[in-house]
């Protein structure tokens, strides 16, 4: 079913019951060329590139809970490509660039809102760091400028420039930055992979990988055993349980990310503000309710809920900069458990068993990165070989000393 | 100014009248009103305005769960936006207005969306609105969130304190009904230290708001008597106003207290304060709360809790209707039959829903006009009150790992699997609905706290009452007629959009929630998401249980982000480090410079100057000339003794240490486990067993961890002890060709000729006569330069004392950007070069690593990217036109080659413009760069509009040789 | 959090700065053979697991002792609290 306002005003006129499901919700079937497992945003974009972009349709993506439940249905939205490091920034920038078309590509109105993203600086250091970096962005075509005090105030005229701690100098500013409506990105992708023939499996657990000869031949799952040409892990914030499964240790540790969202509010943030001296970010959704968050908790856990401390640093970070928020209640908060790597920056590499893919470690960036992790995943996957903007998303990085380490925080996940 | 629908009874104090607005109508009041009651009183119906459809809302609840009655308070910077009207204790000159209309609260402008609310059906934003392209951002996501939203922020910084407070006791107790006061009668008597905190402003939670009898009193009488037990015990703390939002980890609890929100005056006390209470146990006695049932219009304003409507009766004194119709599916609900006649009021209607009677419509679009039965009659009624049973609080409960269970005698979810630890359960939160076994509940699980907790005092009998029969149906909505019947009344969803969201696909709970947006509003569907859950249920063939159950997140009901932020704001957000010269700094025209946690000072100005470059200009000729000031107390210092100490700093840095001599300071590299540069600093040796490290200002308290891990992890048998000085001493750099003769007469007692005091050496000194001194031979600039230290408490003396003794020599203070400048003439590296991304071959550090010894970082130094020919080098770099000013994160590239990541050659690190040289320098990373010097390169700056070609060269800009500070 | 410290009793977690996995007490000999490998292992790869963890705290904000802490990552319980040194010790390390 193509969606469009004809279909709408169809529907409406005759009480809404020509609508379809989704997504189907079909049987597993014993075996497919590619197995995903993992269907939260990763999965299912990747799953959506490879049916609709690369011409593999025999694919199964199965999921443990219910699709889109792991962080692309709990994180705080955000869309940018403001790296530093090649590494990263020209795989961003694709990212940012299938952004921009995504909703017209699979028909689904996920709210894509190319509001502007402001990281503001409060020293020289600062100034010369988003400087450097936003040359880099630049050189990937991204776009950027850098704004003084005065064009801040002009922009945002409720910021603290006047009482504050660490008085704020300037911003690094990306247009093109923003928000998306981060569940109808899964079922977006869900939907135009589904409609290619791609089975999504809900309620479907891996329980294990059927490793023959350091060969992966498919996954057992609470819905019996699947067989598969390539199985193709994407389960961030559960990698390290899940390649246990397959006797890998990771480069990996799980953190949790608390995010938070305000009672709704009339529009007062149009963009996204970054604070440069504490830990908080912050836009306002188009339902209204400020979504913000700041560091992570710290602490090793899987347990997908934080501590008060966080929640209070987080809300200090808030009240810097934006003293008027005082009175906007907090409505709900939660944790997201994330795959903490050893650099800041992600995996998209196949594994030392044959057969057997890997996609994690995305930290806390992982909803920005969701369509370029989907396509360049499906790259590695269709053509084994790696996508060019993301060669250096390996596995040996650390082995061979090239790190992407953003933020020169050195191999210890908790400071990234 | 009378209340046309205040009636006899209640919890109020008529001797008192309160005044306060409504949309700028005068209205009055008492004293144990909230604004809902208030507003009923005054026969005001109308207060909001749904979400999406912009429809009519009056009060539905007399609680915290209220979906409908949001409004805004005050005005100017103190407005409030999204209060619940039945939360807001009234008093004198409360300033009120509703929220979510354009036009007037009666003729909103936005309520065509309710005619368009066919095409407004679940999901409809993601099939549309896309096309073109552009227009999201421009037309429709703007029109979108201006009609969205709920109340609005003044835009102005709140203008109250927020506190932070921490408690402690054995048990803390979670809501005052009749369940909370029971047990903490029981644990107070028993002797436990006990915190009883309740949301309301009055303790007694349903025994207020209904007729029931407890001990031989009226239920609220009780209460009162038990508030005033609980008083007199000086182990029971009691707490109103006092919200409990949410369960932490090993007893935790977060707690907001309101102790100025009900005030005309605050009394410049703090607005709220945020507690966290740490507990041994805790007895979750939230209550219940009560659902409705869904049917064609039951949102109009008029519509009400049962439970609500008798809160207002009993309680507030205030008839929500002059006729009222009942709906209910349970024995609870016909109770409010009684209370309303025995009030005198008129009951036009009592519709059982287990007897098959159900209502199909509702007529008066701002105010409930007439019911429809299902027999075809229709009723007239003012109000509604409607019972669908009752839902225990289950919430805090769920804040772990816990997951509600069925329990379908009470048709409701009780708490169930993992509590957090310390909890139990008691009363009607956990699906006790009934008196005598609320009581006989929440007093044995006080007493077996006790036990637990080793405390036998006598607790007393848990007070007598009977047990109603609850007697209730699993009805849950009327699917009958084409009305549209609303589930989440705030959010405008309706039992059509459950089914439409099954139709689609979107059956799991959460998928639900999403689509829909039900249970996301204000109140977190705390009267809507079992609805919900039922209407969803019945759609997938599948009972409640099966169809899942929502976990409930923290907080249990809003709290303010300024709560959350406490005192840490504006100039408080973070503690402020000042130096020991700062007070004679800000006396002599020094202006401040954030560094950390420190302020620093950055430049004198001096009278004439035309802007800071004149100052640092003349600060950096002056040093460089004569002699130069400067206060390095933010450096890291770290008092390091004991026996194997050089043994110990041998593995922490990378050259080697072993045998640095008594008397003598030591550039010291240290790296992180993976090789890469982390801190650098000098060491001195002040004994066989003592040293005394030095490190950057950022890393001072890194670098201290680091070393107690090492000390206490790795090497736990070496015999060395670590103290962090950075505050125990101010230091001081005495720089330039004259600083020899000034220190010369600074110290007592020492030769300074070169000979007897050479570049590294340290020693323990005095100063002016006797003042207990370091001085160290050490130079950042580049000058001869010496390091002075002296207790952190002399440091204002030594300041004057040195300035005076300077005079002679024109000692000239220098701030942070003289430093900068200097360092960067000379080509030493800072923080914008040790990053944490630079590897010691990148700055020319590569040899003086020890390959002879295992030290932190010494086994993954040559990975094969490390030691690739084409790594980047520090440089150094100078403008082809020497007018141009060069720009820090500039990138490299090679003159001809596109402007693209492939091609770029490295990036400017530090830049400065030297006096010496007489144009700007810089610093920069470039690929195989030592090797470069003399090449021109595109220094390319987008993002300052800048471009302009440099030449490479030796990054130590003056003096490579390094003859001034060994001279 | 509340971290039952074993010389000083019950403190807030706040008061600790987390490292992660034990297992970084035990350093290998950076000058020994295969000191790379056994590094790489040692700097980069974790267990992760669901479950039991122990795992370094230090007491910044009271005594700077580094204790080892054995905590369920699933819940949070806390079922032991070691101090490093002991653990170090009990390792085998020395000097």
């Amino acid at each position: 079913m193509r969606y469009n306002a004809l279909k709408i005003l169809k529907e409406g006129l005759t009480g809404n019951k020509g609508w379809t499901p989704v997504w189907r919700e079909p049987d597993p079937k014993p075996e497919y060329d590619i197995v995903i497992v993992g269907g939260g945003g990763h999965g299912l974009a990747t799953a959506y590139y490879l049916s609709n972009k690369f011409g593999m349709t025999n694919i199964a993506v199965v999921e443990k809970g219910w699709i889109g439940s792991g962080n692309v249905g709990r994180n705080t939205t955000l869309i940018r490509a403001n790296y530093l490091l090649e590494g990263n920034q020209p795989f961003y920038e694709l990212s940012l660039k299938l952004w921009e078309g995504l909703e017209q590509d699979f028909n689904y109105n996920a709210m894509v809102s190319q509001r502007g993203i402001l990281n503001l600086y409060h020293s020289d250091a600062q100034r010369d760091a988003y400087a450097r970096r936003g040359n880099a962005m630049h050189l990937t075509g991204s776009g950027g400028a850098l704004l003084d005090e005065v064009q801040i105030r002009e922009k945002c005229p409720y910021l603290d420039f006047d009482n504050a701690r660490f008085p704020i100098k300037g911003a690094l500013w990306q247009p093109r930055g923003g928000t998306v409506r981060h569940d109808a990105v899964a079922w977006g992708f869900a939907r135009g992979a589904d409609q290619k023939g791609v089975d999504i499996l809900q309620n479907c657990e891996v329980t294990g990988f059927q490793i023959e000869n350091g060969v992966c031949r498919g996954v057992e799952t609470s819905r019996g055993a699947i067989r598969a040409r390539k199985v193709a892990v994407c389960v961030a914030g559960s990698s390290g349980r899940v390649m246990s499964l397959a006797g890998m240790r990771l480069p990996i540790e799980s953190h949790v990310l608390q995010a938070f969202v305000s009672e709704g509010l009339k529009p007062i943030l149009p963009s996204v503000i970054t604070f440069g001296a504490g830990h908080f970010y912050v836009s306002q959704s188009d339902k209204g309710g400020l979504v913000f968050g700041g560091d992570i908790d710290g602490y090793n856990t899987y347990a997908q809920r934080g501590n008060l401390p966080v929640v209070e640093d987080v809300c200090e970070g808030g009240m810097a900069i934006l003293p008027m928020i005082g009175r906007a209640r907090l409505l709900r908060m939660w944790g997201g458990v994330m795959d903490m790597s050893m650099d800041g920056s992600p995996f998209i590499d196949r594994t030392h068993i044959d057969g057997l893919y890997f996609n994690g470690g995305w930290c806390y960036g992982g909803f920005k990165a969701t369509p370029a992790s989907g396509f360049c995943y499906a790259h590695l996957l269709s053509k084994d070989a790696p996508h060019p903007v993301a060669t250096r998303l390996r596995l040996d990085r650390f082995r061979r000393g090239a790190p992407i380490d953003e933020k020169g925080a050195g191999p210890q996940p908790n400071l990234h | 100014m009378n209340q046309p629908n205040r009636i006899d009874g209640g919890q109020i104090d008529r001797a008192t009248t309160l005044k306060f607005q409504f949309n700028e109508r005068w209205l009055t009041a008492h004293p144990g009103d909230t604004l809902a009651s208030a507003l009923l009183a005054n026969g005001v119906r109308l207060v909001g305005r749904s979400f999406k459809y912009h429809r009519p809302r009056g009060i539905f609840s007399a609680g915290s769960e209220e979906p409908n009655a949001l409004v805004q308070l005050h005005k100017g910077a103190a407005l409030e936006p999204n209060t619940r009207a039945t939360t807001v204790e009234v008093f004198d000159g409360l300033y009120a207005t509703s929220q979510n209309h354009r036009g007037s609260l009666e003729y909103d402008f936005l309520a065509v969306n309710d005619l368009l609310s066919p095409f407004l059906s679940a999901g409809f934003y993601y099939k549309t609105f896309m096309w073109p392209r552009a227009f999201w951002e421009k037309i429709y996501e703007p029109v979108i969130r201006s009609a969205a939203g709920l109340g609005r922020l003044s835009g102005k910084p709140d203008p109250d304190a927020y506190d932070h407070g921490y408690l402690h006791c054995d048990v803390l107790i979670i809501g005052a009904g009749p369940a909370g006061l029971t047990a903490a009668l029981a644990a107070g008597r028993a002797g436990l230290r006990v915190i009883l905190a309740d949301e309301d402003f009055r303790m007694g939670g349903r025994l207020n708001a209904e007729t029931q009898v407890v001990g031989d009193m009226e239920g609220a009488a009780w209460a009162q008597a038990a508030v005033g037990e609980l008083t007199s015990m000086n182990n029971v703390r009691l707490m109103t106003r006092t919200t409990v939002y949410g369960a932490y980890d090993h007893g935790t609890y977060g707690a907001l207290e309101r102790m100025t929100d009900h005030l005309s005056d605050s009394g410049d006390k703090p607005r709220q304060v945020l507690w966290r209470v740490y507990s041994k146990r805790a007895i979750l006695c939230a209550g219940a709360t009560e659902r409705s049932i869904a049917f064609g219009n039951n949102d109009r304003p008029g519509v009400m809790l049962a439970g609500a409507v008798r809160a207002y009766v009993n309680r507030f004194g205030v008839a929500p209707g002059r006729r009222v119709a009942v709906l209910t599916n349970n024995n609870d609900g016909l109770r409010t039959v009684d209370d309303l006649r025995a009030k005198g009021i008129e009951v036009s209607a009592v519709i059982d829903a287990r007897k098959g009677d159900y209502l199909v419509n509702t007529t008066g679009r701002k105010g409930l006009k007439s019911v429809h039965l299902n027999n075809g009659r229709r009723i007239e009624a003012d109000c509604l009150a409607v019972s669908g049973g009752w839902s225990p609080n289950v919430h805090l409960s769920s804040h772990h790992r816990g997951r509600p269970i069925w329990r379908d005698d009470i048709a409701a979810f009780v708490p169930g699997g993992e509590l957090p630890p310390g909890m139990i359960v008691a009363g009607a939160a956990n699906g006790t609905l009934t008196l005598a076994s609320i009581l006989k509940e929440a007093h044995e699980t006080a007493q077996r706290i006790a036990t637990d907790l080793g405390k036998s005092g006598p607790t007393g009998e848990p007070p007598k009452a009977s047990d109603e029969d609850f007697a209730t149906a699993p009805i849950w909505h009327i699917n009958k007629g084409k009305q549209r019947a609303w589930v989440d009344l705030q959010n405008d969803v309706t039992t059509k959009d459950v089914t439409q969201s099954h139709r689609e696909g979107f059956r799991s709970v959460e998928h639900l929630k999403r689509y829909t947006t039900l249970g996301m509003a204000t109140d977190q569907g705390k009267t809507s998401n079992m609805l919900g859950l039922a209407v969803m249920a019945e759609a997938s063939g599948k009972t409640i249980p099966e169809t899942g159950t929502t976990i409930f997140r923290p907080p249990y009901s809003p709290v303010p982000i300024g709560a959350f932020a406490g005192r840490a704001r504006g100039k408080d957000f973070r503690p402020t480090r000042r130096t020991p010269s700062h007070d004679w700094a800000s006396e002599n025209g020094a202006s401040f410079v954030e560094t950390g946690a420190w302020l620093r000072a950055e430049w004198y100005a001096r009278p004439g100057e035309r802007g800071w470059r004149d100052s640092v200009d003349r600060e950096v000729k002056a040093t460089r000339t004569g002699v130069g000031i400067c206060d390095v107390t933010t450096l890291g210092k770290i008092d390091i003794q004991g026996r194997d100490t050089a043994e110990f700093l041998n593995k922490i840095y990378a050259n080697a240490f072993l045998k640095l001599p008594v008397g003598k300071v030591r550039y010291g590299l240290m790296l992180r486990e993976d090789g890469t540069v982390y801190d650098d600093g000098t060491t001195a040796r002040l004994s066989e067993t003592h040293f005394v490290m030095t490190t950057t200002t950022a890393n001072a308290v890194l670098v201290f961890r680091n070393l107690e891990f090492a000390r206490q992890c790795l090497w736990p048998d070496l015999d060395v002890h670590l103290i962090s000085t950075t505050d125990a001493w101010a230091q001081f750099s005495v720089a330039g060709p004259k600083s020899r003769a000034l220190m010369q007469k600074a110290v007592d007692d020492l030769d300074l000729s070169n000979e007897a005091f050479p570049f590294m050496a340290c020693a323990a000194c005095t100063v002016f006569g006797g003042t207990p001194a370091r001085l160290f031979r050490i130079s950042f600039s580049g000058e001869l330069a010496y390091e002075i230290a002296v207790p952190a408490r002399y440091g204002d003396a030594m300041i004057r004392a040195m300035m005076a003794a300077g005079e002679e020599f024109n000692l000239t203070p220098y701030g942070t950007e003289a430093l900068g400048v200097m360092r960067i003439e000379k080509g030493h590296v800072a923080g914008n070069e040790l990053n944490g991304q630079t590897d010691a071959r990148m700055i020319g550090l590569g040899k003086m690593i020890s390959r002879n010894k295992d030290f932190i970082g010494a086994a993954l130094l040559d990975r094969p990217e490390q030691t690739r020919d084409d790594g980047l080098q520090l440089v150094g770099l100078r403008p082809i036109d020497a007018n141009v000013n060069l720009t820090a994160g500039a990138h490299f590239l090679n003159p001809g080659d596109p402007a693209d990541m492939a091609h770029d050659q490295g990036w400017m690190t530090s830049v400065a413009y030297s006096p010496e040289l007489g144009c700007s320098i810089g610093l920069g990373f470039l690929k195989r760069g030592s090797e470069r010097h003399g090449e021109t390169l595109r220094s390319f700056s987008p993002i300052r509009a800048q471009d302009v070609m440099v030449e490479v060269c030796s990054p130590h800009h003056i003096d490579p040789e390094g003859e001034r500070q060994r001279g | 959090m509340i971290i039952n410290h074993p010389l000083l009793g019950p403190r807030d977690a706040a008061e600790f700065v987390y490292l992660g996995d034990a297992s970084l007490i035990e350093r290998p000999d950076g000058f020994g053979e295969n000191a790379e490998d056994a590094m790489y292992d040692y700097v980069y790869l974790r267990d992760n697991p669901a479950g039991q963890h122990r795992e370094l705290w230090y007491h910044e904000q009271g005594d700077r002792s580094w204790l080892v802490v054995t905590r369920n990552t699933l819940t949070h319980e806390i079922t032991a609290i070691e101090l490093a040194r002991d653990v170090a010790r009990s390792k085998g390390r020395s000097r």
